[in-house]
């Protein structure tokens, strides 16, 4: 335990000694403009560290921000950054959920028709080097247009960018059983279906979990943009947005922190369905 | 009703023709069975939006795509130099090899890998996009702030990725290596670097879209007026979605040009790796 958290702790502790040294150091000419004639460098230095609208806002600056946006307002206001986070969280989750859906069939029909396999691969992976995330603020204008607004064009450009490492993922864990594997199957005289449901998709699982991580970051990153160009009123990245706006810095770190900590959660909660599989299943996935 | 009829057919002989494709063998087969399906798409687009009048500011028909490609292509130059050439590449390049000369770095302390690479780990399940607004707060409107989201984007993968690559070698080859009583730089340079380049390509590549994302996505948070994120966010308010989707088209042949010219390469340097073996 202690050979794994000491190099850990070390690392974090002199990341924060270089934080506070970078905020004393970014802030210094605010401070300096910003306080009074008769201000001893010692009051200039302490002052570095407690600026409204800090350059770089200390670590501690950044968590009473956070404390105070979470517990001192009411959920339901729009100064909370519970609404913020439950606004994106549930954008991103709609969108993982379409996700699944969309690369499981997909997957499910890349695997057993040939013809699927060889016309759609090469455009699943040509996909991803298209820049969605750029072109996100147009897919939202446009579902504005043609009548879809709130939640649904977010969760849709969450979906788009986190069907692809659960459709890739499941192809693989679907093909993953060997010929020996698949060979005993058919000594068994099991029927395709049979085939799919007893060794195909049981053994894919293994494969679903690892990708089911990365999407649900990339679905959060996809909400977050999402909210960018409409000028939406709650979420994280309209936090992100109008504190750029306002020069907020504080708002911007604190929605910064909350989409990792959200990143950080969903990251926990896929484990924890592995965990529960693992279990269910006699301690293998 | 000419179009509905068109758009049967399509839907008729466009799976049949796939699905005979698809059942030929060799490398002919192989690639025009995905060219049939991208053009199967496009084709379905034109009859739609053609035949059955879909307004364009809802979505324009591919033909009208290629002759806004055309008619813009001086602006779209201007935003490629600002947001390709002077953001997206520098940014690129600097955070891939700062973050290989960190794994480097790293490849000599234990302590410090055991540190940094659960943080790594941390850092790649954030969403990082949303550092652009302090980029832009601290290196201003230009292109600047857009290459330090960049650069910021493609470090920690490249970290991860050349640490790993770096791993990889296996005990023995680095016994051989101490047997033949070669030192440290000798078996980096010659066993554990040319060992690791697949890993690096792979980041490489992986970094190379995220940092168009980042580079464009940097720029809805205030540019100078230029820029494809800029041109992007603007023409969408003007509900000129034909210029837009001619940047989104510049975006896709940008991504996957350099994605593919990335794969030659890996291919040309990583010729000895099993993967390209026959």
């Amino acid at each position: 335990m202690i050979r794994r958290a000491a190099p850990l702790l070390s690392v974090f502790a002199l990341l924060l000694v270089v934080w506070y040294v970078a905020a004393v150091w970014l802030n210094l000419d605010l401070a300096r403009t910003l306080a009074d004639d008769d201000a001893t460098p010692r009051q200039i230095w302490l002052a570095t560290l407690a600026q409204d609208r800090p350059l770089l806002p200390a670590p501690h600056q950044i968590i009473v921000e956070m404390w105070t946006s979470i517990f001192d307002h009411p959920v339901t206001s729009a100064k909370s950054l519970v609404l913020h986070a439950a606004v994106t969280a549930y954008a991103a989750a709609l969108g993982l959920a379409i996700a699944l859906v969309l690369g499981i069939v997909l997957a499910v029909g890349i695997v057993h028709v040939r013809t699927l396999d060889r016309s759609l691969m090469l455009w699943i992976i040509a996909s991803q080097t298209v820049p969605i995330l750029a072109i996100a603020p147009m897919v939202v204008v446009v579902l504005g247009n043609a009548g879809l607004t709130g939640v649904l064009p977010k969760a849709l450009i969450a979906g788009y960018l986190s069907f692809f490492p659960i459709a890739t993922g499941m192809v693989k864990g679907l093909r993953s059983p060997d010929p020996m594997q698949r060979d005993l199957m058919r000594t068994y005289s099991a029927s395709g279906v049979q085939v799919f449901a007893r060794l195909r998709w049981p053994a894919s699982m293994a494969f679903l979990f690892p990708a089911l991580k990365v999407a649900a970051t990339l679905a959060l990153v996809g909400a977050i943009v999402a909210e960018l160009p409409t000028g939406a009123q709650a979420g994280l990245g309209a936090r992100l947005l109008s504190g750029s706006y306002y020069g907020q810095t504080l708002q911007i770190w604190a929605a910064l922190f909350m989409a990792s900590l959200l990143a950080l959660l969903a990251v926990a909660l896929v484990d924890l369905l592995q965990l529960g599989l693992v279990r269910q299943r006699g301690g293998r996935l | 009703m000419s179009a509905g009829v068109a758009l049967l057919l399509l839907a008729i002989f466009g799976p049949l023709g796939l699905a005979l494709l698809s059942r030929g063998e060799g490398w002919a087969a192989r690639v025009a069975t995905p060219l049939l399906f991208g053009a199967m798409v496009l084709a379905a687009w034109q009859i739609v939006c053609v035949g059955f009048g879909v307004p364009s500011i809802l979505l324009p028909a591919p033909s009208q795509i290629v002759v806004a490609f055309g008619t813009h292509l001086s602006t779209l130059g201007v935003d490629f130099v600002q947001t390709v050439l002077r953001a997206v590449l520098p940014g690129w390049a600097i955070g891939s090899a700062a973050g290989l000369l960190a794994a480097l770095l790293l490849d000599r302390s234990a302590f410090l890998r055991r540190g940094v690479l659960p943080l790594g780990s941390l850092v790649s399940a954030m969403p990082v996009v949303g550092i652009a607004p302090i980029m832009v707060m601290w290196f201003g409107f230009d292109w600047q702030s857009k290459a330090a989201v960049v650069v910021v984007m493609t470090f920690f993968p490249m970290l991860v990725n050349a640490l790993a690559g770096l791993e990889s070698t296996g005990a023995m080859e680095r016994d051989l290596m101490r047997s033949y009583g070669a030192r440290d730089w000798q078996t980096m340079l010659k066993l554990r670097l040319p060992n690791a380049l697949p890993f690096v390509f792979t980041a490489l590549k992986l970094n190379s879209t995220l940092a168009l994302i980042g580079g464009i996505v940097a720029e809805f948070f205030g540019t100078p007026i230029v820029g494809m994120g800029f041109r992007i966010s603007t023409e969408v308010a003007r509900m000129n979605l034909d210029v837009v989707w001619a940047e989104i088209v510049m975006a896709a042949l940008v991504g996957s040009l350099s994605f593919a010219a990335l794969a030659l390469i890996e291919r040309a340097v990583t010729f000895w790796h099993p993967s390209f073996r026959e």
